[in-house]
């Protein structure tokens, strides 16, 4: 079998040959070939985790005109490695009346809830960690980890404001969960299963973007608001909770927040680019090899995470009482109707052509976007009569 | 397999008996987590993938944290509450022993431990056979549908015991616009 | 199909293993000078004031409850949209009426002020 069309099986096949030669049982051999899988694949993670650091740092200096930074190596490509070693020799400051198991437990699950999700993402057809048929399922149950992780944080921390903040995190990433699940049912059931391949490999006739845009971008706007990043920041607010459910950390612990909202962001990016763009589809340049496949899933990785970090460096931060009115009576709402529209377009239009598919449902959420527009501008409307009085300004006659 | 099996079963077991006699409540919700989390990974041994997932959303991603804030809603967590027995624990240990023996005696007189079960014909996709059966007639759509006005039966119960709406703001005079948002009941609001 | 779970138990154990093992790397190579004033609670710079203990509000109960029941609803609904694609008209129409009652709950709780976050 050639290397470069499936590199993972010649590899485990040459590993278990050499293995068994040496005399281990099978099952072990597999173990550890797939130890050895896992661990690679997460230090890889990691390595782009350190990338991300300074991808953050210059894009965020580009939007404020600035140069960032610059000085440490070409580029200042050296920066994130030198901040990475800051972080490891910094003191541990435990802080008096934290309960230290959990203290110290939080930053491990929270980066942890980011790591497993790379186990079952598609990088190609070939390339993937394990097939799971409840993929989307896993999707959100690492989130739920993600929460608890936060909760346990800011609890710890014997710190009022750390609590606060940890509390409307939590409020905040609980009311978000709802349109992300349900913009994740979109894809299920376009594709007919939940698992991540299944839905890769059934966009290769459209993109589930041109499908169902609305499902793409309720599933980018919950997905901000997952990852507690701006606008949707609030108990990270620097001026108002000071920073949140993180304040009593620092050294490497804060480092594993920092760095895991950071791989957290290209996670979901990922997850963007695979449920709605394609995944490792690209008008046939996923077959040049598996390895070709893998790198149009990272760059649609990074696009991803360039929008959302486009989003954070553009808008201001929202109040809460706001997030979350926006939630429950907008995108709770919104969603359900874009799933229902679009679970009955799919059954009544089954067996037609793609492009009849495409441009129904394209129809399907143009229309349900106008009709949400009219309804908001219509209750603006009243809103802004209540306050300013609906009376026709009467000026205009006494200049006759 | 099995000695997966009796290394989560001892860590449930265990993270059980820390729930009961852990003194502070916030540890106590932890160690529910981490059992819950136990029984997540039985379900993935039984090959109930669906099961566990839903498990790790459900209890750990919404009940457990139900807990937390209700346990933080109090204003007990922070202290801790000395040894929690009651004078009359014999009464209940007598009570759970007793119980323990009837259901050990029912549980080995039935037959199907040593039966070994059907074989799960390969290519079997679990998640697609309980969709199936959740939609067709004459399975399970009856208690699929009363499952939702079961949930908004517990929502509307809930939100009537608990809410507790400040005077001055649920009674809205004179505000007129709302009566407006009633006729849209036919459409789902947007 | 064991070894789909097999994978994904040794994933989670590595990646459990990783962040603690920075972690105590972190913590053998750090320089340990603790005193009282560094390892007092933060509250921007000054002594804190009372209990670090905050009146719960309510609310957050309400929004956990209601996120409970859209949780449950999501879960029925996940087996409903993968076996959409091989059945007829009225598995859509039934989901689709499953979807309808819960939002007639969420329309109440919403004309309740149940949302509010005051």
């Amino acid at each position: 079998m050639n290397f470069w069309k499936d590199p993972i099986q010649v590899t485990a096949d040459w590993l278990m040959s050499l293995f068994t030669g040496w005399g281990m049982a099978e099952g072990l051999a597999n173990v550890l070939i797939s130890l050895l899988g896992i661990v690679i694949l997460v230090t890889i993670m990691l390595v782009i985790d350190i990338l991300l650091v300074w991808i953050e740092r210059k894009v965020v200096a580009r939007f404020q005109d600035r140069l960032g930074p610059n000085r440490v190596g070409p580029f200042g490509l050296i920066q994130p490695f030198a901040d990475i070693i800051k972080l490891f020799i910094k003191e541990n400051i435990t802080p008096v009346g934290v309960d230290k198991v959990v203290y110290n437990l939080a930053p491990v699950l929270s980066v942890f809830s980011v790591l497993i999700l790379w186990a079952i993402i598609p990088l190609a057809p070939v390339i993937i960690g394990v097939d799971l048929n409840v993929g989307l399922l896993y999707l959100v149950a690492a989130g739920a980890i993600g929460t608890l992780s936060i909760i346990m944080a800011g609890w710890s921390s014997n710190n009022k404001f750390a609590l606060l903040g940890a509390f409307r995190q939590v409020a905040a990433m609980i009311s978000y969960e709802i349109p992300m699940v349900v913009a994740l049912l979109i894809p299920t059931v376009l594709a007919g299963t939940m698992g991540m391949l299944g839905i890769s490999e059934a966009q290769q006739g459209m993109w589930y973007v041109f499908l169902s845009p609305l499902g793409a971008l309720i599933f980018l706007i919950s997905a901000v608001a997952e990852l507690g990043r701006a606008p949707f920041d609030l108990s990270e607010g620097e001026s108002e909770v000071v920073a949140g459910f993180h304040i009593e950390y620092s050294g490497m612990k804060f480092g594993w927040f920092y760095a895991g909202e950071l791989l957290h962001a290209f996670t979901f990016g990922g997850f963007w680019g695979i449920l709605f763009f394609g995944g490792y589809h690209f008008f046939g340049l996923e077959n040049w090899g598996p390895l070709v496949a893998a790198a149009i899933v990272l760059f649609k990785a990074l696009l991803g995470y360039w929008v959302i970090m486009w989003i954070k460096y553009t808008l201001m931060r929202i109040r809460i009482d706001h997030m979350l009115a926006f939630n429950w009576k907008f995108l709770v709402p919104l969603s359900l109707v874009v799933l229902m529209v679009t679970a009955l377009l799919n059954t009544l239009l089954r067996g037609a052509s793609v492009w009849i598919l495409f441009l129904s449902m394209f129809l399907a959420n143009a229309l349900i976007a106008w009709i949400t527009i009219e309804i908001l501008r219509g209750r603006s409307r009243i809103a802004r009569e209540k306050v300013e009085g609906s009376a026709q300004p009467v000026v205009e006659s006494a200049h006759h | 397999m099995t000695i997966l099996f009796l290394i989560t079963a001892v860590v449930i077991l265990a993270s059980a008996v820390m729930v009961v006699t852990s003194r502070n409540l916030v540890h106590a919700a932890l160690w529910l987590v981490s059992a819950l989390f136990g029984v997540a990974v039985l379900y993935a041994l039984l090959n109930a993938g669906f099961l566990a997932v839903v498990q790790v959303v459900i209890y750990i991603g919404a009940i457990a944290i139900l807990f937390i804030f209700a346990v933080m809603l109090t204003r007990r967590e922070m202290r801790d509450t000395g040894p929690g027995l009651n004078k009359n624990w014999w009464v209940s240990a007598l009570t759970s022993i007793l119980t323990f023996g009837g259901l050990a005696f029912l549980l080995s007189s039935w037959s199907g431990f040593s039966q070994t079960p059907a074989a799960i014909p390969s290519g079997f996709d679990a998640v697609s056979a309980l969709g199936d059966a959740l939609i067709s007639p004459d399975a399970f759509v009856l208690p699929f549908e009363v499952a939702s006005v079961l949930l908004v039966a517990a929502l509307v119960g809930a939100v009537y015991i608990a809410f507790n709406p400040r005077a001055g703001d649920s009674p809205r005079a004179g505000d007129s616009p709302r009566a407006g948002d009633s006729p849209r009941a036919g459409d789902s609001r947007k | 199909m064991q070894n789909e779970w097999l994978y994904i138990g040794l994933f989670l154990i590595v990646g459990v293993a990783l962040p603690a093992a920075a972690l105590v790397l972190a913590w053998l190579i750090s320089p340990k000078k603790s005193n009282p004033i560094k390892d007092s609670t933060y509250e921007c710079g000054m002594e804190t004031v009372g209990e670090s203990w905050v009146q719960f509000k309510a609310q957050y109960y309400i929004f956990g409850l209601v996120f409970l029941v859209f949780d449950v609803e999501m879960v029925f609904l996940f087996p409903w949209a993968v076996s959409l694609g091989k059945l007829p008209l009225f598995a859509v129409l039934e989901g689709i009426v499953f979807i309808l009652i819960l939002v007639a709950g969420l329309a109440y709780i919403w004309r309740k002020d149940a949302l509010e976050w005051v």
